[in-house]
């Protein structure tokens, strides 16, 4: 019996499945493309760094702020004429992969920011005073040595998008989460609550383990 | 030829002003090893990092062979850098990267190609004795060797000033002699002007040619090595130097001490035992040496003396006066009971 309407769901979930994963791999690549030069903005313009910059500092500042205070679902509601714009759509994964980038932008930036405060000044000192530019501390000792945290940031970040993506439903994105609220929550269906809910609980074991192995394997410290 | 000329460096804090440096000029002369010593929270590692401006001065200059560095734009100065090597304390080493990664980063700055950087690494590496770690990382090295990997990376761009900020100070006794004794070999072998900072005479004493001596910001006192040991005028340069200088006596020769102490220092060229023996010749007192040893300093002998006088009061005094005609350094520690 409850084999059967598992069975039945089969389709149901490995479209579900697809649809997380491509709102999670879009605004995850989007997230680092943008979150990561923004969070070294945030950590380079700070005061006593080498490209200290009061007025830069405190606008990005504001504006991670500012989107990182708005509760997701209403974000998600209030950038559809942007979403439109941009994708042509208000509805499907693609349309809500775009919130979902949005907020996790400074959601990620804010990691790499901390991440990066855990070097050693001292390091960037010495690299200033061998005459590197701007560019070249960023690239030869900020990056390299703080990498291990950026790794592990990639993956708490993925991991709340898992998260958030549930709520896509809003706009029609699907997803697991979707389909949990959808049938299990909705309409009282427990079979496929608790199997959707295990789905992502092995998603998220998963991605956590990976994302510590990488880690591992990249800290040469 | 380093000019430091009217330096002020002041810190605000909230409303506060600290004063870092307080109106200090100095001269150090190429190919010299200059150190700069006081307690902590006197301004020597400010005034040290004035030096290649990781610090900007709040007035004054600093010129190094003519070129006056607050002067300079910022590409400028980066390669004004390139030729004032510093080394640190805890070594700021890059965590993630390889020895041999540590070293051409400095190479990588100056625009230097893969094949100049290969052969140069492998130069530096040789010269600070560390061939066999090219691929380890910060982490499998002992402090000295650490220490050993800063040097080459300072050095990596030939520079003519080299500059080291507390760069002993966390190594053990053993390895603070080598690589005082690579800097000393740096110094000689290439002729890199170097300018340390330090709180331990015994650095001082080992390898400096001219030293500074830092209080609230101020240099209170300046002058070559031997000289200062010699002859310190400031109360503070007295008592850095007596943690090298000093002789302890143990505690029943003072108390049970039949005579006058007297702590006698003498210049190498100054022949101590004549003045003893004519000393002991000319006035009706007896001596009896305590304690004694002679510190090198710059290869030229400095003696150190105690001595227990006993006899008159008033032929002791003469005995004294006399003693300290001769030799200029002479200090009374107790007097007869």
């Amino acid at each position: 019996m409850l084999l059967d309407r598992l069975a039945e769901l089969v389709p149901e979930l490995n479209q579900a499945f697809l649809e997380t994963m491509y709102m999670v791999s879009i605004s995850l690549a989007v997230a680092i493309m943008g979150g990561l030069p923004l969070g070294i903005l945030l950590f380079v313009t700070d005061r006593g760094l080498f490209l200290e910059n009061p007025v830069v500092k405190s606008a990005a500042g504001f504006v991670v702020n500012m989107v990182r205070s708005v509760p997701f679902i209403i974000l998600l509601v209030a950038l559809l004429p942007f979403t439109r714009w941009l994708t042509g759509t208000t509805i499907g994964p693609t349309a809500a992969s775009v919130s979902l980038s949005i907020a996790a932008i400074p959601f990620f930036a804010r990691i790499v920011e901390s991440s990066l405060r855990e070097i050693d000044r001292g390091v960037i000192e010495a690299a200033i005073s061998v005459g590197a530019s701007p560019w070249m501390i960023i690239k030869d000792v900020l990056l390299p040595d703080a990498r291990p945290g950026i790794i592990h940031g990639i993956t708490i970040t993925t991991i709340s998008l898992v998260g958030y993506s549930a709520m896509a439903g809003i706009v029609g994105g699907g997803g697991i989460g979707d389909l949990a609220i959808r049938f299990g929550y909705y309409r009282y269906d427990n079979t496929i609550m608790i199997t959707t809910v295990v789905i992502l609980i092995c998603l998220v074991q998963l991605i956590q383990f990976l994302g510590d192995r990488i880690a591992r394997l990249t800290d040469k410290r | 030829m380093i000019e430091i000329q009217n330096l002020v460096k002041i810190y605000e804090s909230g409303k506060q002003k600290v004063k870092g440096v307080q109106d200090v000029s100095l001269t150090i002369n190429d190919g010299e090893i200059f150190g700069i010593v006081g307690y902590s929270g006197a301004g020597k590692s400010t005034l040290l990092r004035c030096i290649n401006m990781l610090e900007w001065p709040t007035s004054g200059n600093v010129k190094i062979d003519g070129v006056d560095l607050t002067s300079l734009s910022r590409q400028e100065l980066r390669r004004a850098r390139q030729k004032i090597g510093m080394i640190f304390q805890h070594f700021h080493l890059v965590r993630s990267k390889t020895v041999f990664d540590n070293v051409a980063f400095a190479l990588k700055a100056a625009g230097k190609s893969k094949q100049e950087i290969r052969n140069k690494v492998d130069d530096l590496l040789e010269m600070v004795g560390l061939q066999d770690k090219r691929d380890a990382y910060p982490s499998q090295l002992s402090g000295g060797q650490k220490q050993r990997v800063g040097i080459a990376r300072a050095l990596a761009n030939d520079p003519n000033v080299l500059l080291c900020d507390e760069a002993t100070s966390a190594l053990d006794p053993g390895t603070t002699r080598q690589i005082l004794l690579l800097l000393k070999k740096i110094n000689q072998e290439l002729g890199i002007t170097i300018v340390l900072i330090t709180h331990e005479m015994g650095v001082v004493k080992e390898i400096c040619d001219r030293i500074a001596v830092m209080q609230d910001g101020k240099i209170i006192e300046c002058g070559e090595v031997y000289e200062l040991f010699a002859r310190p005028e400031e109360p503070l340069t007295r008592s850095f130097i007596d943690s090298v200088l000093q002789l302890e006596l143990p505690e029943h020769l003072v108390k049970n001490r039949r005579g006058t102490l007297v702590r006698l220092q003498y210049r190498g060229e100054a022949a101590s035992d004549t003045v003893i023996s004519d000393m002991l010749q000319s006035f009706r007192v007896k001596g009896n040496i305590i304690h004694g040893k002679i510190e090198y300093i710059q290869n030229k002998p400095l003696g150190i003396l105690v001595l227990e006088l006993i006899g008159d009061e008033s032929e002791v005094k003469r005995a004294i006066d006399f003693m300290h005609e001769r030799t200029g350094g002479l200090e009374v520690i107790e007097h007869a009971a």
